[in-house]
């Protein structure tokens, strides 16, 4: 029985070929048709091939459909061919169906931008490298897709590139992406010294036979995995990488919440869960991924807090998030941080989707201390944002309830979690909770902060005035004399904010159910649910208890998972009672400082003093990165690099060779006088040069 | 009978006459004549050997310059007189048009 997986991620990229070749004479109609039927049949066919791999016997997975044999190199073979197991096929349909919500989003939020084919060229092409990714069934394919979402992301982010800021902020991106990738390649040449191959199947079952059995120093396994990390932090936006992640907010919003909330950054959480079996055999390589998961939380809730921009918050809020994934990862604790990331596809999609809403309701502001009051204008938005604000922050029901709160269980309980990482955990739970209603209440509450009725080119709407100018102006080379610059967000010339249309309204309901649903798949033992994530992902990778019982009694598990969450179910109920506390402390207190006493707020902050300001500034990470890496790293490419080698060196040596050359021909001109009788003169003298040399010679 | 160093010497004062004015004149005709001078002088060599060791082929080869001389002549008086009929003048120094 075959799959035909390949059609999955062919779709898209036939749809991004068809815009991106012919979009520019199509109408917009047509683009979106193009780009929304591709995006639809991909998921329609990946909900067929995940049904029908459900069907499948346990011991036909995982299934493997090898399409032919890409690189051969004496005995290193690389294949392309599609890998799908349950945890592929989670990613799959993930990637699938939110992007599908958001294709549909941008049809609305996208309707009055230039460049609106190229848009979805783009995202179609980002769909297809992303699909690559998760359905790659070796690491090179993977890269490839790996590279290649890097790519649509430098693309989306610099969309608007007549704008410095935005070109710049792709090109953060890219580059922050690039020293990641630098360490996930050097892993994958280890992988290929040390065993041979790059499919997962072989590598497995290569790792699997590989001793010591478990690794606690510094090892092979130990390298590959850390050197893994390297590129799961670049891309996942992990300390210390995670600084392109604010900037590429910069993108359109479509592109915020598809690929810089719901699916590429969690391509690192992926990468490291698909390689569960090499990172589980390293007790280091887990610490380390525990800690920076841990501590990026931590330190992004608390950027998060002191943020205006609205999507800059609900960027720290990612970055904060992805660290809860790689916690999850780092206690071994994998499927908890899969079901983390599939909640928060939905949720933070949900959130970046209504973001883009509230921006569009009051004409391009993103500032949400001009915001406010927007309840009573946009409604839809309102109740869909409350839903995924609640699912974030940890109120009991929501899906991200469920899965922050797996992972927080097993991070003080699982045999490579600690309480610490507990404590930090739940401290960020608390943050996450103030900083997402502070946003919920600084945009929807109180009264509208907005300039009303205003002109409608004026400062209010200047940044998507620009764009689209910008858009315009980019395009004059390639289209016939363009209509007068029209400002994107801001319709009918009625400065009340507003309800969005309905292609947008539509994905923020649907995303807000799955928000509410979602969770339900992975309800707690302790709370008399099923936990069926985490057996749904038990073929894929062993889950802690598993791991601990097939270490100390060899397999056994359900029965071992059973007793052992007997035990704890007492404790974890008692985990799970603190987490909620906290998630509705920070409601409260953030219901307290922005709806109830606001002038609170700037007298916390005056007497924080320097280190509000800090937290203000981000810490001063891109600052301090700048003097500390940026700075030198050009200097020593101006200095050295290009006047001392390049201009000095190189061009140096050509210069003076060719000066020489030119000096000596400048000296030997002179011979060449025109005058016939200075030649002659040459001649005589050279024929009585000969004679005197033969008469000598002669004469000896 | 007068030594062949003789001759040989009075060659070499004819060929370095004609080298000298070849140099130093300027008159097209003169120079003209200083090559026909070299020629000769030449030609007084050939025919020195020539009676030293008995060889015929000197004699001959006497011949065959005073031809090409003679021909040569010929040429070389048509291109001066055309010279002179373009540019009136005689002056080597002033018929310099191919130079840059």
């Amino acid at each position: 029985m075959t799959l035909n997986l390949w059609l999955i991620p062919v779709l898209p990229a036939a749809g991004a070929a068809i815009n991106g070749f012919f979009g520019r004479r199509f109408s917009n109609k047509m683009v979106s048709a193009v780009a929304l039927a591709s995006t639809a049949a991909s998921f329609a066919w990946a909900l067929l091939a995940a049904i029908r791999l459900l069907g499948m016997p346990a011991d036909q997975l995982p299934y493997i459909e090898r399409i032919g044999v890409w690189l051969r190199s004496g005995d290193f073979v690389v294949e392309y061919g599609f890998y799908l197991d349950h945890l592929s096929m989670i990613m799959m349909l993930v990637v699938t169906g939110v992007g599908f919500l958001i294709h549909v989003y941008s049809v609305g939020y996208m309707g009055h931008e230039g460049g609106y084919y190229r848009f979805f060229s783009y995202l179609n092409l980002f769909m297809f490298f992303m699909l690559t990714l998760v359905l790659a069934d070796n690491y090179l394919l993977m890269f490839v897709g790996w590279e290649g979402v890097g790519l649509a992301s430098y693309l989306l982010i610099g969309f608007f590139f007549l704008r410095d800021s935005a070109a710049n902020a792709g090109k953060k991106a890219f580059i922050a992406n690039r020293v990641g990738d630098f360490g996930f390649l050097i892993a994958l040449f280890l992988l290929v010294k040390h065993f041979g191959t790059l499919q997962y199947t072989d590598i497995f079952h290569k790792v699997a036979e590989f001793s010591p059995g478990i690794e606690s120093g510094a090892g092979l396994l130990t390298a590959i995995a850390l050197l893994m990390l390297v590129g799961a932090t670049g891309k996942s936006a992990q300390i210390p990488l995670y600084v392109w992640l604010p900037d590429a907010m910069e993108g359109p919003t479509p592109v915020s919440a598809l690929i810089h909330a719901a699916t590429m950054v969690t391509a690192g959480v992926y990468m490291i869960a698909r390689s569960n079996a090499i990172f589980s055999r390293s007790t280091t390589a887990l610490a380390v991924v525990a800690i920076i998961g841990c501590l990026t939380s931590f330190f992004a809730a608390t950027i998060g807090i002191t943020q205006t921009d609205i999507k800059r918050v609900l960027a720290y809020s990612t970055v904060s998030q992805l660290g809860y994934m790689f916690l999850a990862c780092g206690v071994a604790a994998y499927s908890a941080g899969i079901f983390h990331l599939m909640t928060h596809a939905f949720f933070k999609a949900l959130l970046f989707l209504g973001a883009g809403s509230v921006i569009h309701a009051v004409g391009g502001e993103q500032d949400m201390r001009k915001m406010g009051g927007l309840k009573k204008y946009a409604p839809y938005t309102f109740w869909t944002m409350l839903i995924a604000t609640c699912a974030i922050a940890g109120i009991p029901g929501l899906s991200g309830f469920f899965s922050k709160d797996e992972i927080l269980w097993q991070a003080f309980s699982s045999p490579h979690g600690h309480w610490a990482f507990w404590l930090l955990g739940i401290t960020t739970a608390f943050m996450t909770s103030f900083y997402m209603f502070r946003l919920l209440f600084m945009t929807f509450f109180n009264e509208y902060r907005g300039p009303v009725a205003v002109q409608h080119t004026s400062h209010e709407a200047q940044p998507h005035a620009a764009t689209a100018s910008a858009e315009h102006a980019g395009h004059t080379h390639a289209v016939p004399p363009p209509a007068p610059p029209t400002n994107a967000h801001d319709h009918g010339g009625h400065g009340e904010p507003h309800e969005s249309p309905w292609a947008m309204v539509v994905p923020l309901v649907l995303l807000a159910v799955l928000s509410v649903i979602g969770g339900y798949v992975g309800v707690p033992k302790a709370l008399h649910g099923g936990n069926h994530i985490e057996h749904f992902l038990a073929p894929v990778m062993p889950t802690i208890t598993a791991e601990a019982a097939g270490t100390a009694h060899g397999g056994a598990h359900p029965e071992q998972e059973q007793s052992q969450a007997a035990e704890d179910s007492s404790l974890e109920l008692t985990l799970t009672g603190v987490s909620v506390a906290v998630a509705f402390a920070g409601l409260g207190l953030a219901w307290l400082l922005y709806v109830k006493r606001r002038d609170l707020p700037a007298k916390i902050a005056n007497s924080l003093g320097g280190l509000y300001t800090a937290v203000l500034n981000k810490y001063y990470v891109d600052e301090i990165y700048g003097a500390a890496i940026i700075g030198p790293l050009i200097a020593f490419s101006t200095r050295v690099l290009w006047r001392g080698i390049d201009a000095t060196l190189i061009d140096g040596s050509v210069n003076s060779g060719a000066q020489g050359v030119r000096e000596l021909g400048d000296s030997l001109r002179h011979q060449q006088s025109g005058n016939i009788r200075s030649y002659a003169g040459w001649v005589t003298a050279g024929a009585a040069l000969v004679i005197l040399y033969m008469v000598w010679m002669g004469t000896r | 009978m007068v030594p062949i160093s003789y001759y040989l010497v009075l060659s070499a004062i004819l060929f370095a006459c004609g080298v000298a004015g070849f140099l130093i004149k300027r008159n097209i005709i003169t120079i003209f004549m200083s090559i026909e001078l070299m020629l000769n002088a030449v030609n007084l060599t050939f025919v020195t050997f020539a009676a030293q060791w008995q060889a015929l082929s000197g004699y001959i080869f006497v011949f065959f310059v005073m031809v090409v001389a003679a021909a040569e002549a010929a040429v070389g008086f048509a291109i001066i007189i055309a010279v002179f009929r373009t540019r009136e003048t005689l002056n080597v120094d002033r018929v310099n048009l191919l130079k840059l």
